[in-house]
Order: structure tokens, then sequence, then C-alpha cells
């Protein structure tokens, strides 16, 4: 099977003073430069196949939104490789992106900012039709918004209606809807469900389900929840300080996780039937500070297995089963 | 021997809006003892906070407790006054936020804000107030509590944050802790530890915890006893094992059955058609009737009552089902 996306060497950095008066610090009778960065995103590397939905899992801060949002080039990578298509579309302007932007679409967090509450209903879905030429006229626009509202379970009758007259749930089938209605290969599904109540929840991801069948689409699909995440994604990326720690195969990764920050992870969960908080492995300290990154492996200084090595040199990712790699020293 | 520390009875708290009268919460009854974790589910809107701000009296205009009791080691709380009520709160009654960052005052250090609980509450002069605040820290695992007596809540990461409030709350050693959401806004790491921490606290001081979530599993980790609350009603109530492996509820048994779990392989989520009702058009009958999978003519017009189907498992349903999980 062919790649849709693949992303090699990834990086992103965000200037702390991104203004030059910002970067002059008067300090002890001197002027000093100083130009403080957060690295957010550490050199990614992951390919998505057609049809397949990647997960990408860790903990806040942990840079899975910010490549998500370098993949679609709402923010200029640092340097790597966004390929899309057999096309690298990582130096691509904004006037070339227009025709990809029209196969990689993205559903938000969250429901209630994402839509613009002056527009009504059928103008938010008819909008990136038009735009786009999908669709010949308005007449057939408004045909096919009809029936994409139907596929996400919202009902003819709400094509009047604003933002603000739906609830979360609705809200967030309308972001999925204008995802759909520019018939996209790719979707990057950023945290869809984190703000939805259960029985919500379970609602959109069997439409995201759902639609995958029906149209073949791929997703990136960014959760911290880790069982929406395992029960979405064929495979799956864990990282942590913009690093990826381990990725491949769901099944793999999640009856054997081997990388020690994987472990902790995963037992942290909490699981409907209990008794799991008794066998937390317990992290200690905290996440490292983006700005300055930890010499060697992110991970060592919380790591109970740290090693010597692990404090100097930076584990690669080593493939330790079929498509199941690991970066860490101990493998 | 097990003594009852709290018990509310039909507790009725209304918001008087515009738009008439929104029933938050509508009856709710239930008993907590000494020592015990009671946790309180249910979805958004459905009346668990406002639980457990009706305990405390948190409840502003145009709220208002309607009806109903709050037994407090035998006290009613409905009809304290407010200034009797201060002395309850965080002394005998202490709550912990879902928000670390909103309920510590950014320009107040640690110590000042723990320690101003101390000052209302004992008689603890300036030096033991310290060495208190020092154990506290200590206690909810803060390292170098002594250093950081002086820090801002700035200068603390959210799940510091959390323990530092935990501390607060434990400051002048309550009876009862009411917990709302106190773990949503962490990290999954985070929140096994904050939960760890609170659980082993709670238990080493006899303390009961009132643990208000919408995450069965958080639930199923941490209580005893759960309640599940749906439009301001209790649904179904019962030992933490019996609610989450046999609920007889619908509506408990829809929500356990649409939650992804980690050790399975369903291909397709069961799903709850539907959503929460308007609290303003509150549906005659059960108020999960339209919802439910079993819903049948009775259930559209007449309120079930809660009723014991089985020893300490209660539940508000015309049509329970049978512990199998089928129908009866």
């Amino acid at each position: 099977m062919n790649n849709l996306l693949k992303v090699e060497n990834l990086k992103q950095r965000f200037d702390l003073h991104s203004d030059f008066l910002d970067k002059i610090k008067f300090k002890n009778g001197k002027f000093s430069f100083v130009n403080k960065r957060v690295k957010a995103v550490n050199g990614v590397n992951f390919s998505i196949k057609k049809g397949e939905v990647f997960g990408l899992v860790g903990e806040s801060g942990c840079g899975k939104s910010t490549t998500a949002k370098t993949i679609i080039k709402l923010y200029e990578p640092e340097s790597g490789k966004i390929i899309f298509n057999g096309e690298d579309i990582s130096n691509y302007n904004y006037k070339e992106m227009l025709p990809v932007r029209r196969n990689i679409q993205m559903i938000f967090q969250d429901p209630y900012a994402s839509l613009n509450p002056r527009q009504r209903l059928q103008d938010i879905i008819m909008e990136p039709m038009l735009f786009h030429d999908i669709v010949s006229d308005r007449k057939e626009a408004y045909a096919k918004m009809l029936d994409i509202i139907e596929k996400v379970g919202l009902r003819r009758e709400h094509a009047y209606r604003f933002p603000h007259q739906f609830s979360g749930g609705q809200r967030q089938r309308i972001g999925i809807a204008r995802s759909l209605a520019v018939e996209p290969e790719f979707i990057i599904a950023d945290e869809p469900v984190s703000a939805l109540d259960v029985s919500i929840q379970a609602q959109i991801l069997n439409i995201l389900m759902d639609l995958k069948e029906e149209f073949h689409f791929s997703y990136l699909f960014i959760a911290h929840d880790l069982s929406v995440v395992k029960h979405i994604s064929d495979r799956l990326g864990v990282m942590y300080l913009g690093f990826l720690v381990e990725k491949g195969n769901k099944e793999k990764i999640f009856s054997d996780p081997q990388h020690p920050y994987t472990k902790a992870l995963f037992s942290a969960v909490p699981t409907i039937d209990g008794a799991n908080l008794d066998e937390i492995i317990e992290l200690e300290g905290q996440v490292p500070d983006p700005v300055n990154l930890p010499q060697g492996c992110c991970f060592h200084s919380r790591c109970p297995y740290s090693m010597p090595i692990c404090e100097e040199e930076r584990p690669e990712l080593v493939e330790i089963e079929e498509d199941h790699m690991v970066a860490c020293h101990l493998l | 021997m097990v003594e009852k520390l709290l018990e509310v009875k039909d507790l009725k708290t209304y918001f008087h809006t515009f738009k008439g009268i929104v029933k938050a919460v509508d009856g709710v009854s239930f008993k907590l003892n000494k020592g015990e974790i009671l946790g309180i589910v249910g979805e958004s809107g459905g009346g668990k906070s406002v639980t457990g701000f009706s305990i405390l009296k948190l409840i502003d205009d145009p709220g208002k407790i309607e009806n109903g009791e709050i037994l407090f080691n035998g006290e009613n709380l409905v009809n304290k006054s407010e200034k009797e009520m201060k002395k309850i709160r965080g002394s005998k009654i202490s709550m912990i936020f879902q928000d670390p960052m909103t309920s510590l005052n950014p320009l107040y250090t640690i110590q000042q804000q723990i320690g101003e609980v101390l000052k209302i509450h004992t008689n603890m002069n300036a030096e033991q107030r310290k060495q208190r605040c020092i154990n506290l820290l200590d206690d909810v695992g803060i390292p170098q509590p002594e250093a950081r007596l002086k820090s801002y809540p700035h200068q603390f990461s959210g799940g510091m944050r959390q323990r530092a409030i935990i501390a607060a709350a434990l400051a002048a050693e309550p009876e009862l802790i009411i917990a709302d959401e106190p773990t949503t806004a962490l990290d999954v790491t985070i929140q096994a530890q904050i939960l760890r921490l609170m659980k082993k606290l709670v238990k080493e001081k006899n303390t009961s915890l009132l643990l208000i979530t919408h995450d069965l599993a958080v639930v199923a980790e941490m209580v005893d006893r759960a309640i599940v609350l749906y439009c301001g009603q209790v649904m179904e109530t019962g030992k933490i094992d019996d609610l989450i492996h046999q609920p007889i509820h619908p509506y408990t048994y829809g929500l356990l059955n649409s939650i992804p779990r980690l050790n399975d392989q369903k291909k397709r989520l069961s799903q709850i058609e539907g959503m929460v009702p308007n609290m303003f058009e509150l549906p005659k009958g059960c108020n999960y009737a339209p919802r439910c999978d079993y819903c049948q003519e009775r259930c559209l017009k007449e309120e079930p009552k809660i009723r014991e189907i089985y020893e300490g498992h209660r539940v508000s349903c015309h049509y329970p089902l049978s512990r199998e999980g089928s129908h009866e």
C-alpha cells in the first residue's frame, strides 16, 4: 500500500521573543541578546497509509496539536518534509497550498470556537464547496449540503439555524460535516470528542468510523484519552516532549508497550474494571522545559531505568518487531 | 460500626430564571458514612455540581434550595444561617474544585492561602501554622515543602496546584470533602497520582469524600458507592461493583456500553440515541424515557419512584434490567 502522508524529521520551533526589541535584554549593566525558543516538535517521522487511522497520543504540551497544525501548514515547519500524495508540501506557499487544503481537512477540539457564530449551518457547509469549486452553482451546493448534514445525523430543518442553537454534540457534527463538504482524502481530527459527554462521544466516534468506511478516509486522530485512541486507530504514535518515543501497530503497542514512558502512561489510565490505581507506575518529577531540551534521551530525567548512556546519547527509533518501533537504549 | 455522616433527603434546588424554572436537582436523596467515598456521576447538566454546592449552601440567586434536608452529623444545614455556614465551610466540610488555577489566588503565596484556612478555623499561632503548612504540603507530596511555602501559584505546575488545593482542603481536618471534578483538567499520569493521593489521605484520616465526576472509570477506581444522576434525579445507586458490573437502570447500562475500553475489541460502540432533554421542557414521566431502548407506554406517563431492587441497590425505573443485563 502506498503512503498518503509521510512526515520526515519534522521540527517546529516557536520564538518566545519574536520581536527584535524583545530579544535585547538589559542585565547587570550590560545589554545582551536572548533568543529563547520553545522546541515543540523535534524530528518526528511517521507515515499514514490510505484508509488508515493513525492515532497520536501524549500528555498536554507534548506537541501533538503542533504536529497536526504544522502538517496542514497552519504553522510553517522549521525543517523536515511533509509529503502528501507524493508531493512535498513543506515549502508550498499559501497559493500552492490551496488545492492541497481541499484534500486535507481538520476537525477541531472545541466545537463552540470553531464555527462562525454569524453563519447559518447551510452557509458553513456550502462556503467551502463553493470556494473550492466542488460544485458548479449554489443550487447544487444546497442539495449536497442537505445530503451531508443528514449523513452526520443532523436534520434538514437545521439548515437555517445558527451555531448557538445547537448543542455541543450537534456542533461537533457540524464541524465534521464541514470537513466532509470538500470531499477530502485526509482528515486531521484534533481531540474531536474531548469536549463532549460520554453518550455523545460514542455517537461522534461512530459517525467518524462510519464515514471512514464509506469514503475511505485516512485520519490523523489526536486525543489524550487512550481508550478512545485505542478504539479508533489502526496504528499509533506516542509523543513525549516533541519526540515520538514509540510507534507502530495498535495491537502490538497496547498489548506489549516497550518504552518506559508508554508503560507509565498506559498504567495511569483509570479503567472501568477498577483496581488499576494500585498498579500505577508513578513518574518522578515533571516534564522538562521544552526551551532547554535535556541532553540525551528526552525521558531520562524521569525514567526509572535511566542509565549513563541515556544522559548522553539520544536514542533513535528502532524496529523491535514488525511495525513496532521504540526509541530507547534499553532495547 | 458504620456511622452516618451526611444524609441528604429529597433535596430540590431550583433556578428561577426568566425563561422558567430549571429543576437542577429534583428530589435527590443519599447517605454518606464516615470514611466512605461516594461518587456522583452523570453527564453535564445532570445536577452533579449543584448537588455538591447545595450541601455547602453555595447556591446564589436565582437558585434556591426549595425543599429537603441536608443532615450533617444530625444537624440540618438547610436551616443554618450564612454566618453558621461560614464556620462549617472549610473546617467541617471543604471543597476541591475542577480548575486549580482559578481556585487559588494568584496574588498570595501558597503559605498565605493554606494559612488562611488555619487562621480562621483554628487557634494556632503563626509558628504553628507555618509548621502545619509544611506538614500538609509534605503529606500531599510536594517536594521541599519548606522552600515552596513562599511560592506563588503560577510557579506551580497544574498537578502541584491541585496538590496545594488538596492541602488547603485538608488543613482544618474536615470530616467531609466535596471534590468537584478534581482531576478533569489534568493529564492522565497526574490524574492517577492525584487520585491515589486523595484515596490514601481519605482512608488515613477517616474523612468522607464526595467525588463528583463525569468519568465512570475514575469512579470505578475510586469510590465505594455511587449515585448516577440524570436531569437532576437519581437514576440508580448502589455499591460500585454492582453498578459497574450489573447495572439495572437502562441509562447506566447505556453509559457503560458507550465507553471505549482498553481491553475490548468492539468495532462499533453502542450509543445512547438523542441527547439530554432541555431542562425547561423535561419530558412527562421518566426523564430518560425518550432515549431509552426499553421505553414503554407507562414510562411516558408516570414518573418512576426510586425503589430498592437488590440489597443496597436502588433504581428509579418502571422496568429495571435484571442483573445479567437482559430485560425482565
